[in-house]
């Protein structure tokens, strides 16, 4: 499958939380290859890019933390002016609203990770248009 | 199915005749024995033989809870000392508690209560009854303990607290029914699924008398699914016994209150006139049978309404609707009177939101609802929970008609508490 999983956490927005959860990843072994941070008022979402999912929703179950999968695509782009935004029109042309969508260069490697409702559709849309989606595998090889 | 089918199921008349006959006798010990009656009697210028019908209840003073403790520890004694066996207490926030003695004859009565309290529900001498509600002083124990008892049930008197040795008990001796406080049923819910224990399967649970919190018929709804039992709804305050003064039957539509040891009335609290039947109102209530100490007119500060139409289930005692609040607990937020219960219900009407909260009053007049997910309230979108957030903000307004601040939290940030849960912090400055 061309898709791949976010560990999403839910904390309370409060000192220590980052921490708490990093640390319970560290002591099971787990690496975490990106991490998006978002506070909202009293409460904090944490997702992470990890190469062993299971494992660590285990690990932070096992904390006493709410955690869930949070199903993403990662798609690369050219890395030029330009490349986010004809992603962007490409979505906007099929009515596909972005719920999030952070980015990063590797290697020379721009990726888009992107969150929507309408997930299913988002792929098949931005796989017709040739661009390549990668696994949960090529993620974490970058 | 009845404990005491000929007295619950006495005719009007007859229930009223029985009612007239025990208030005059009541009206007559106490003006004889309890000095506080005395000088009010003779201040309203009550005879006892002045006692003719059931309207005149409404000439009798009223007792309140500061009398209760002007009078303690025993100035509301009718009997002397040496004629009580048992002693309760209510738990006082400040200052003395307010102190209730038993006979020997009270403590039987107030299980007989019990007994046909819970046999109206289809508990028999084959029930396995876990009582987790605290004994000691507190009334919510051993009263109910006594009354399961004597129908015969096989009682295990686990009190609150330790959710382990609860759930070994269920499991070792096939718990049948419990009593527990609504706000505990919530946790230990949690407590189950944490374990990965299905109460359908792995338990043989079949009812749960849920009391001593005022609590909604959304939260009786969240404690029978997690459960996958029936739960009834159990009313009573230990200066009219603790439980078993007004129990749920089998059809959980309002709460049959045992007319033949109490008279009630619903009163207007403000200007302490009655209000019409089906009416909210304060309740009201005078002991009938009670011989150690007798109370008449006791404020109880819970307001309720009378359910006039008879019930389906032949019962001529007549029933109460679900308790909305104790007048004490109402809080005013910018010059709106708020009940607890409103929030409780706007919430576990949510099945994002989880099983436990708290209110939060601080600064001028800023309230704050924290509340904890459900399993299901968190599926990794940041987007759905601050919509969540917004519609408990909406749905809340659009309730108390103040607009609270909302909190999510994860499940399991709030504190426990062993008794009774504590529902609101007031931390305001002025
Ligand atoms: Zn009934």
């Amino acid at each position: 499958m061309s898709s791949l999983n976010l560990v999403a956490v839910f904390v309370e927005n409060k000192p220590g939380q980052t921490a708490r959860v990093t640390k319970t990843l560290a002591d099971a072994g787990v690496n975490i290859d990106w991490v998006t941070i978002a506070n909202s008022g009293g409460f904090g979402v944490m997702k992470f890019l990890v190469d062993k999912c299971d494992l660590a929703v285990r690990s932070i179950k096992a904390e006493g933390l709410m955690v869930s999968l949070l199903e993403v695509l990662a798609v690369e782009v050219d890395n030029q002016p330009g490349a986010l935004q004809s992603v962007a029109a490409l979505l906007a042309r099929n009515s596909i609203n972005l719920d999030n969508c952070s980015g990063f260069v590797v290697n020379n490697r721009a990726i888009l990770v992107i969150e929507a409702h309408e997930l299913a559709q988002a792929r098949t849309v931005l796989q017709k248009e040739g661009l390549r989606l990668l696994t949960q595998g090529e993620m974490v090889k970058l | 199915m009845f404990w005491d089918q000929e007295l619950e199921t006495l005719p009007r008349p007859a229930l009223e005749k029985l009612q007239l006959k025990r208030l005059q006798d009541t009206v007559r010990r106490v003006s004889q024995n309890v000095p506080f009656y005395q000088q009010q009697f003779a201040a309203l210028g009550i005879k006892p033989d002045g006692i003719k019908s059931l309207d005149d209840v409404r000439r009798l003073p009223f007792t309140t809870g500061v009398d209760l403790r002007a009078t303690y520890p025993d100035g509301l004694l009718a009997m002397t000392r040496d004629h009580s066996v048992r002693l309760h207490t209510s738990s006082g926030t400040t200052g003395k508690p307010k102190a209730l003695f038993f006979s020997a004859k009270d403590v039987d009565n107030a299980a007989e209560l019990i007994a046909r309290s819970l046999v109206m529900t289809g508990i028999t001498r084959q029930d396995v009854f876990q009582n987790m509600m605290s004994y000691g002083l507190f009334t919510g124990g051993l009263v109910m303990h006594y009354g399961a008892e004597k129908v015969g049930c096989l009682v295990i008197p686990a009190g609150p607290g330790t959710s382990d040795r609860q759930l070994m008990l269920m499991q070792d001796f096939r718990t049948t029914a419990i009593h527990i406080l609504p706000s505990y049923a919530l946790y230990f819910a949690g407590f189950l699924e944490q374990k990965g224990i299905d109460p359908r399967k792995d338990l043989a649970l079949r009812k749960a008398f849920v009391g001593a919190e005022p609590h909604t018929e959304e939260t009786r709804k969240r404690i029978e699914e997690a459960f996958g039992i029936d739960v009834y709804n159990s009313y009573g305050l230990t200066e009219m016994n603790g439980p078993g003064v007004a129990f749920e039957c089998e059809h959980k539509a309002g709460l049959h209150l045992w007319e033949d040891n109490y008279i009630l009335e619903i009163i207007d609290p403000i200007t302490c006139e009655p209000v019409p039947d089906g009416q909210t109102g304060e309740l009201i209530l005078t002991t009938l049978k009670r011989e150690a100490m007798p109370i008449l007119r006791y404020r109880t500060r819970d307001i309720t309404s009378i359910i006039p139409e008879p019930c389906k289930c032949g019962r001529t005692h007549c029933r109460l609707n679900r308790i909305t609040g104790r007048s004490d607990d109402m809080l005013i937020v910018r010059g709106v009177n708020i009940f607890p219960q409103q929030i409780e219900r706007v919430l576990m009407s949510m099945p994002q939101v989880g099983r436990n909260y708290v209110i939060i009053l601080e600064g001028l007049d800023d309230m704050t609802v924290k509340v904890e997910l459900s399993a299901v309230g968190f599926d990794g979108q940041v987007e759905h929970l601050t919509a969540l957030q917004s519609q408990l903000v909406e749905k809340l307004r659009a309730e108390l008609l103040v607009k609270p601040k909302v909190d999510l939290l994860p499940p399991g940030s709030l504190p426990v508490a062993e008794g009774k849960a504590k529902r609101v912090v007031d931390k305001r400055s002025i």
